[in-house]
């Protein structure tokens, strides 16, 4: 009984109301030989023993306390204390779902306004109220476009996060839509196989951006290439490089994906995050998930509701665009509270000192005698390292100093993904540099 | 709860002002010399400029304008609105948790990933299924993963199956998700007593059916008792049965799906297992599957090796990956900490008492608002107001506003669509009789009043920051994002 408030007398109370004798006969309707199971449970723990246990398990993860040069989809950024106070508000976090409005407008403004930052960031006319994270969030993306122009090929660029590829894989399946995979050259997308894989059935091409080697994609040549097919341009777009960035939207998309974890949201080996789906006007109506809208009430005042409902599951049923209820509103209410307290001023001055650590970093590597940048492309906040040995070989002996020196790149063993972000130290750069002279010295037999 | 009145918006807050340094200044090379200009935005992003005070002040204002568990009864259906512990958000957010990247080396988060295996371990306890994956981030998510499970296994016994029953009675995200994963949807209907008609059921099974989705108790808060039954007329017609677990509050540590004869199921934590709700999230929505469905458990698994954790992506008959990582784990950590203080006798306590509390209002409020079907509740039941001889004009929506108006949250309306003008109401186990007491005190004085004076009980709520809102015209000409403000 940990947090249950009756008393045995009250207890007692309800069931005689109720004409019971004990407890059990509560559940008279389930059948005999389903209740009771046997079920094996390590006993009931204190408020104290459980803090234990959990401050054990904290501590058995060593990689929380590492320098970490880890991206690949999930960033360490500095986030304003003033965040997790806002959100840690229990009028924020405990409130459920803003189905009724009156009661609800903090949220509701809240999530209006975050529609209209991310809106802005981006360069499209709306956006979402979030869905899980950014893989789910181009898979929606691309079902939407599906939907919208009414056909069943996707392409993608083969320079997108491969856990993104593959949860869009998954999604896509159902429906029975084909994906095909756009080759990339030098680490970007390949513009002339893009030309080449058009056809009238594709519905849309997604690209990375930046993408998951770091490189700034070359959108403007992307959007270009499709300008003669009916197919749309999707954007999956890191919104912390958004800050300096040209927007998606003023360089041709039509619909712009992403993670809102970087903005004030913490690594927590996954999750939560929250991903946005954002579009130009024409294709809001195919949105999936919730959206605010801006009204009046009775006296002219004015308020916030879900609007276009009928997009959603639990109006449209088997026909909505989207079967997602539960979105990620505690997140993305994170980031605009970020967003918020950062300003214009602070997300700019946070990506480029990203992009400057990044390069500082990829320079300082690449002094080393048989270390070197993998493409020439320009890249933002992380870039692809060609080692001279095998990349997990390099990530184990690293590892042994408290050094977490990158992702080691599927395709080809001896490419690790390095990334900095505005947190990076310069003793931080050093030391990456002198652990992998050192891991490159020949071993002395 | 005081509400504060209007509150601009941040872009109507923002000043001219230059905004604020957050970060030490580097004095290395220029953007410029770094990437080519033809990638920089050369504007400023278009964001609002505040001062700290000023953004702490803006939210909570906002927040003061939020109903929540904290600040009063939030009797919503389906939704199991119950207590969230303080210790579960402040241990979930421990450095070690909160600073661990999901790209780090297995070796590196094990203290993380045995509390997954933990929780995994505890979950296929209480639903009595062979195997569970944390990985789905909602219990939509965890639909969706279940139904390409049910997929998958039917499509390597070579049979293509295309249609899902769903009971009328069920959530919008059962056929919404049947429909993702590229089903067609056929109704159930429910019987007299609100359970599920076996012979309709018996009518509409046939080889073309791959799954039967159903919550149990139902969405009126009735157990179907002749489930064993259904399972067995489900499982004869070589179809599986999927368990919406939005209900679980009613039965765990009680009664477990897999008994049934469920052969998958999702649990949402963020309902039975108590973590905050967020205004909508996030939440986690574990699957547990029987074992001849383990094969098709998405991509990434946890391994245990004898006490080491490791994650394995190797799986050739998988369903695949559904989402950038490993699902929600903060939440997963939170579900964590509160199982472990409840244990099972605890969790089996819960359901008691959720139960409890159910049947005790309803009883409350029998003479009063009547139950839609008469018969003995679990965790909620639902009540209507379709009795125009008796209530006029004053619906359900007129219901919920003037409870609003009295400092309760309102059930959920209109919902499940089978019952006109219903009214679900679910206490859950973390509150006190004195506060359904009242709660049914203030039910009569609506009542009563909504009889006095009809034309007033139709135009509630009078004491909320807004009132009444225009949602017709927020459809047909969306306002979703501030207009730039010249």
């Amino acid at each position: 009984m940990v947090f249950i408030p009756h008393t045995p007398d009250e207890k007692q109370s309800m069931l005689d109301a109720l004409g019971l004798q004990t407890e059990d006969q509560l559940f008279h309707m389930i059948p005999a030989q389903l209740q009771n199971p046997a079920i094996e449970f390590p006993p009931a723990l204190t408020e104290l023993e459980i803090s234990e246990v959990m401050n054990d398990a904290a501590a058995n993860n060593p990689a929380s306390q590492c320098v970490s040069f880890l991206g690949g989809g999930a960033y360490a950024h500095f986030i304003p204390q003033a965040v997790s106070a806002i959100i840690s508000r229990g009028d924020f976090s405990t409130a459920y779902t803003p189905y009724q409005p009156e009661v609800s407008q903090g949220t509701l403004q809240a999530i209006f306004e975050f529609q209209t930052m991310i809106s802005r960031l981006t360069g499209m006319d709306a956006c979402n109220a979030g869905v899980y994270d950014g893989a789910s969030a181009l898979a929606e993306g691309a079902l939407m476009a599906c939907r919208a122009v009414r056909k069943d090929v996707v392409l993608v660029s083969s320079s997108v996060n491969p856990h993104y590829r593959r949860v869009l894989q998954t999604y896509l399946d159902g429906p029975g839509i084909e994906v095909i995979e756009v080759p990339a050259a030098d680490g970007a997308t390949d513009v002339n196989a893009l030309k080449e894989a058009l056809s009238d059935k594709v519905a849309a091409f997604f690209v990375q951006y930046p993408n998951y080697y770091g490189v700034v994609e070359p959108l403007e040549d992307i959007a270009a290439a499709l300008q003669d097919s009916k197919a749309l341009l999707g954007v999956s777009a890191n919104p912390h490089a958004l800050g300096v960035l040209k927007t998606p939207g003023a360089l041709g998309a039509d619909i712009v994906t992403g993670d809102l974890q970087p903005l004030g949201i913490s690594l927590s080996y996954g999750g939560p995050y929250a991903g946005y789906v954002a579009c130009t006007e024409k294709y809001i109506r195919q949105l999936p998930g919730r959206l605010v809208g801006q009204t009046k009430d009775e006296d002219g005042k004015t308020g916030y509701v879900l609007t276009l409902q009928t997009r959603e599951q639990h109006i449209r049923r088997a026909k909505a665009t989207s079967n997602i209820c539960t979105n990620q509103a505690l997140c993305a209410l994170a980031a605009t509270v970020y967003l918020a307290l950062m300003g214009p001023k602070g997300l700019r001055d946070a990506a480029t000192l990203s992009v400057k650590k990044a390069h500082a970093l990829q320079q300082a590597l690449c002094e080393i005698e048989g270390v070197s940048l993998e493409y020439s492309q320009p890249f933002f906040h992380e870039f692809a390292l060609r080692l001279p040995v095998p990349a997990r070989q390099f990530i184990e002996a690293a590892k042994q100093r408290g050094l977490l020196p990158g992702i080691a790149i599927q395709d080809d063993a001896k490419l690790l993904l390095v990334c900095a972000t505005e947190l990076t130290k310069t003793s931080d750069i050093d030391l990456y540099k002198t652990i992998l002279t050192e891991a490159l010295q020949p071993t002395v037999a | 709860m005081p509400l504060d009145a209007f509150e601009p918006t941040l872009f109507e807050l923002s000043s001219e002002n230059e905004g604020r340094s957050w970060l030490p200044q580097d004095d290395g090379a220029e953007l410029d010399a770094l990437l080519p200009t033809q990638c920089l935005n050369a504007d400023m992003p278009s964001l609002p400029i505040v001062a700290e005070l000023d953004v702490v002040r803006h939210f909570t204002k906002l927040s003061r304008r939020n109903f929540c568990i904290e600040s009063g009864f939030y009797p919503l259906g389906s939704c199991t609105m119950k207590y969230n512990p303080k210790i579960c958000d402040s241990l979930a957010s421990l450095p070690g948790f909160a600073n661990l990247h999901p790209q780090a080396d297995a070796d590196m988060a094990q203290g993380t990933l045995g509390l997954m295996d933990d929780i995994s371990d505890f979950l296929e306890q209480l639903s009595g299924m062979d195997k569970v994956t944390t990985n789905p981030c909602a219990g939509a998510h965890g639909e969706f993963c279940g139904m390409l499970l049910v997929r998958a296994y039917h499509r390597d016994q070579g049979s293509d199956r295309d249609t899902v029953l769903v009971p009328d009675s069920a959530h919008g995200t059962n056929p919404a998700t049947a429909a993702m994963v590229g089903y067609k949807t056929l109704e159930v209907k429910s019987n007299a007593e609100g359970c599920v008609d076996l012979d309709d059921l018996k009518s509409k099974l046939n080889d073309n059916v791959a799954a039967l989705m159903l919550t149990n108790p139902n969405t009126l808060g009735l157990f179907e008792k002749d489930i064993l039954e259904i399972a067995k007329v489900v499982h004869d017609a070589g179809a599986l049965l999927y368990y919406d677990g939005a209900n679980l509050n009613a039965i765990a540590g009680v009664a477990r799906p897999g008994d049934m004869g469920f052969d998958v199921v999702h649990i949402n934590l963020h309902k039975t297992f108590s973590t905050p709700h967020g205004g909508g999230g996030p939440g986690a929505g574990p699957v547990g599957v029987k074992s001849h469905l383990v094969p098709y458990l998405p991509i990434p698994l946890i391994e245990n090796n004898g006490g080491k954790y490791a994650l394995n992506y190797e799986s050739k008959k998988s369903i695949g990956q559904l989402s950038t990582f490993f699902g929600n784990t903060g939440i997963v950590l939170r579900a964590y900490v509160y199982m472990r203080m409840h244990g099972a006798g605890g969790i089996r306590q819960n359901s008691v008492h959720a139960v409890l509390n159910a049947r005790y209002l309803k009883y409350k409020l029998k003479d009063l608002i009547p139950a839609e079907i008469d018969a003995d509740n679990m965790h909620e039941f639902v009540l209507t107001l379709k009795d125009k001889k008796r209530f006029g004009d004053f619906n359900a929506m007129a219901f919920a506003k003037n409870l609003i108006d009295r400092g309760y949250h309102a059930p959920t309306v209109y919902f499940p669509l089978i019952v006109k003008e219903a009214l679900m109401i679910e206490p859950t186990e973390t509150e006190s009789k004195r506060t359904l007491d009242e709660f049914a005190a203030v039910v009569a004085d609506i009542m009563a009043e909504a009889k006095a004076d009809p034309e007033k009980a139709l135009h509630a709520p009078y004491t909320t920051p807004v009132r009444k809102l225009d949602e017709v015209t927020a459809a047909r000409q969306p306002v979703l994002t501030q207009p730039c403000l010249e």
